[in-house]
């Protein structure tokens, strides 16, 4: 292991990626604050640069930077405007907006930044003896069983999609199964539902998807509701950005606590920064005693830290089955998996073997990534907030024009941007309907993986018998089927309680 | 019908159109005889969709069903601006229609300004320098900096 730190200290620290490092977080700060822009469409965006820079260490990165600086900007606009720019800051807001309104604007923004620094490093820390844990252990792992744990990773996704929407998340996630047959797949070398057109033939684009079901959706509300994103009274001038003794003290244990938990949540699949920092909030609360508890919402210092902490564990923990076993957790981590493989680098269990520099660069990379939060934008945050203040009718006719031309640069074909409407449109209405979309892009990335190894075990065992034959292939299968079936049992039994049914039958 | 049981009708008619595509998926000679065929996975598929589909039509939509903390509502709907959004949506058509036969600097400056203009940006003069600004800096960054070409002007340029 020393040898890898060693090895990824050594390409982490060439000038080069250490100027991508302080590009990616000023980068991913300036655009995650913005309203309608958020990790995933930043790093959509991102992607041609990184695929430019070639060399895949440098390009990870870059956007591993881009992902924690969109996090941190996204922290910056909850406290300051109550309009968290990401999801997983939303609870940020609950306590950081108060403080903002006392004019601690200044004091609440460093506390946010060192959360996120002790959450981000302490994370850091953890996959760096998780890691290669996992690998060691994937490595014994057969297409059986990488087939498997993909069906347990997409289970997991639905399971994680809230109550009432599993089945939901389901269909979304077979949809992306079904768009990922389009074109001509690597066992077969032969087009594939492309109803006869050339353009589909080397089958959809996932920049263009992921464009389409997480960029566009967002700009479109903001058209549809001017409220939204909207500054709802500023708090004023960020002056004082110190914080106390007594504060310190206060929040130490909570940032201590919650870095590990966030980091869990981050490493299950399916669950990342967003639930982290609601669980981590809500946590906090209920350990919380008296007066403490009560000043939760009114503008607590442990209420602010703690969601904090948590969504930077969480993304740092997201990497993990990211870079051991290739599975995506999250929309981000997927996209970054599509990145990987446009970069011509097989994710999974042997990266960490074939390209130890990449594997190691990117979490030394971290490390520097959080310093540079917490040393270069935070004492710029005052001037960086002016961002907010860009009017709609200028900001919102750029946002649609980077969507469009970051899937258009990537393919130069203009039937792309059709695609990107027409989907968008699409994509739209499903949130309008309630039916969660990262499991859609989810399993539009991870469907030709599964089919090839489901294919390679098929042909290995000539038939599905190694779906009971190998033991490590039948666990996994019970735990995919497992994630899914107890949602819906305890969703089931919560409408018979609600009836009068007792509990126990 | 609910928006979300309109949406599963339609993806039940989506799956059987796939399925009937994967079923009668036409094989080469040499594929009859693999274990493991071009349409065995979108058989499954297809299947697993038909199941999934007609499970949300059939099952009630559970009460108290509350959404995410700043989600949007379509109850609320009449209340958004539909046009300006068809408006973008329009624009954006438009503007794959019209990259290549008049170029990226013309297509994207008129793309910018027309948006601003739907979005209620009266002022044009700020607007089209502003754009002018943005599209030509963009393009110079990816012509030149990424090497992807983009054709600036129109055919006849």
């Amino acid at each position: 292991m020393l040898d890898g730190v060693l090895l990824g200290l050594s390409t982490a620290l060439s000038m080069q990626n250490i100027i991508l490092v302080i590009a990616g977080c000023l980068i991913g700060t300036l655009i995650g604050m913005l309203p309608g822009l958020g990790p995933m469409s930043i790093i959509a965006i991102m992607i041609p640069i990184a695929i430019k820079i070639g060399d895949p260490s440098s390009a990870l990165i870059l956007l591993a930077g881009v992902y924690y600086g969109a996090i941190f900007g996204g922290s910056t606009s909850s406290i300051l405007i109550n309009a968290p720019g990401v999801a997983g800051t939303v609870a940020t807001s609950f306590d950081g907006y108060p403080m903002a309104r006392k004019g601690e604007a200044g004091k609440a923004l460093t506390i946010a930044a060192i959360a996120s620094f002790s959450g981000g490093t302490v994370g850091a820390v953890l996959l760096m003896g998780f890691a290669p844990a996992l690998s060691s252990v994937a490595l014994l792992f057969h297409s059986a069983e990488y087939f498997a744990l993909m069906v347990v990773g997409l289970s997991a996704i639905a399971a994680f999609a809230g109550t009432g929407r599993v089945v939901k998340a389901m269909m979304m996630t077979v949809i992306g199964l079904i768009m990922a047959t389009v074109g001509e797949s690597a066992l077969f070398n032969a087009p594939r539902f492309t109803m006869g057109l050339q353009d589909l033939q080397s089958g959809l684009n996932f920049i263009t998807i992921a464009m389409a079901l997480f960029a566009l959706p967002e700009a479109l509300f903001l058209v549809l509701n001017p409220k939204r994103g909207k500054i709802e009274g500023t708090s004023g001038k960020i002056d004082n950005l110190r914080i106390s003794r007594k504060e310190a003290r206060q929040i130490a244990p909570v940032i201590a606590r919650q870095s590990i938990q966030g980091f869990l949540i981050g490493v299950m699949p399916g669950a990342g920064a967003t639930i982290a920092s609601f669980l981590g909030y809500a946590v906090e609360r209920n350990i919380a005693k008296g007066e403490d508890q009560d000043e939760f919402g009114k503008g607590s210092v442990k209420g602010l830290a703690a969601p904090e902490t948590a969504n930077n564990a969480a993304c740092t923990g997201s990497f993990v089955p990211l870079l051991t076993l290739g599975i995506p957790g999250s929309g981000t981590t997927a996209i970054l998996l599509g990145a990987l493989i446009a970069l011509n680098i097989d994710p999974g269990p042997r990266l960490m073997i074939d390209h130890p520099d990449t594997f190691w660069s990117v979490i030394i990379s971290m490390y520097f990534g959080n310093v540079i939060l917490l040393m270069l934008n935070l004492p710029m945050i005052p001037y960086i907030a002016k961002l907010l203040t860009i009017p709609r009718n200028y900001l919102i006719p750029f946002i649609l024009f980077f969507t469009m031309i970051g899937s258009y640069i990537g393919q130069n074909n203009a039937t792309e941007l059709l695609i990107l409407a027409g989907l968008g449109v699409f994509a739209t209405i499903l949130r309008f309907a309630d039916y969660p979309l990262p499991p859609l892009l989810i399993g539009f990335i991870l469907g030709g993986m599964l089919e090839d190894n489901f294919a390679r075990a098929i042909n290995l065992t000539d038939g599905a018998s190694f779906m009971y034959e190998r033991p490590m292939t039948l666990g996994l299968l019970i735990i995919g089927v497992g994630l899914i079936a107890l949602p819906a049992y305890r969703r089931r039994r919560a409408r018979a309680l609600a009836k009068g049914v007792a509990p126990g039958d | 019908m609910t928006l979300d049981k309109a949406i599963a009708v339609l993806f039940l008619l989506i799956a059987l159109i796939y399925g009937y595509a994967s079923f009668t998926y036409h094989l080469l000679p040499f594929e009859r005889n693999m274990s493991f065929l071009p349409n065995t996975f979108p058989k499954a598929l297809s299947v697993l969709a038909i199941i999934l589909s007609l499970i949300i039509i059939v099952t009630p939509k559970p009460a108290g069903d509350s959404d995410e903390p700043g989600d949007m509502d379509i109850k609320k709907l009449g209340r958004y601006n539909i046009m300006q959004a068809s408006g973008m949506i329009i624009a954006m058509v438009l503007y794959a229609l019209l990259l290549r036969p008049i170029g990226f600097i013309p297509a994207t400056i008129g793309f910018l300004v027309g948006t601003g203009w739907i979005l209620g940006e009266r002022k044009l003069h700020y607007m089209i320098a502003i754009a002018a600004i943005g599209t030509v800096s963009i393009w110079y960054l990816v012509q030149e900096t990424l090497g992807i070409y983009l054709k600036p002007l129109p055919w006849f340029m």
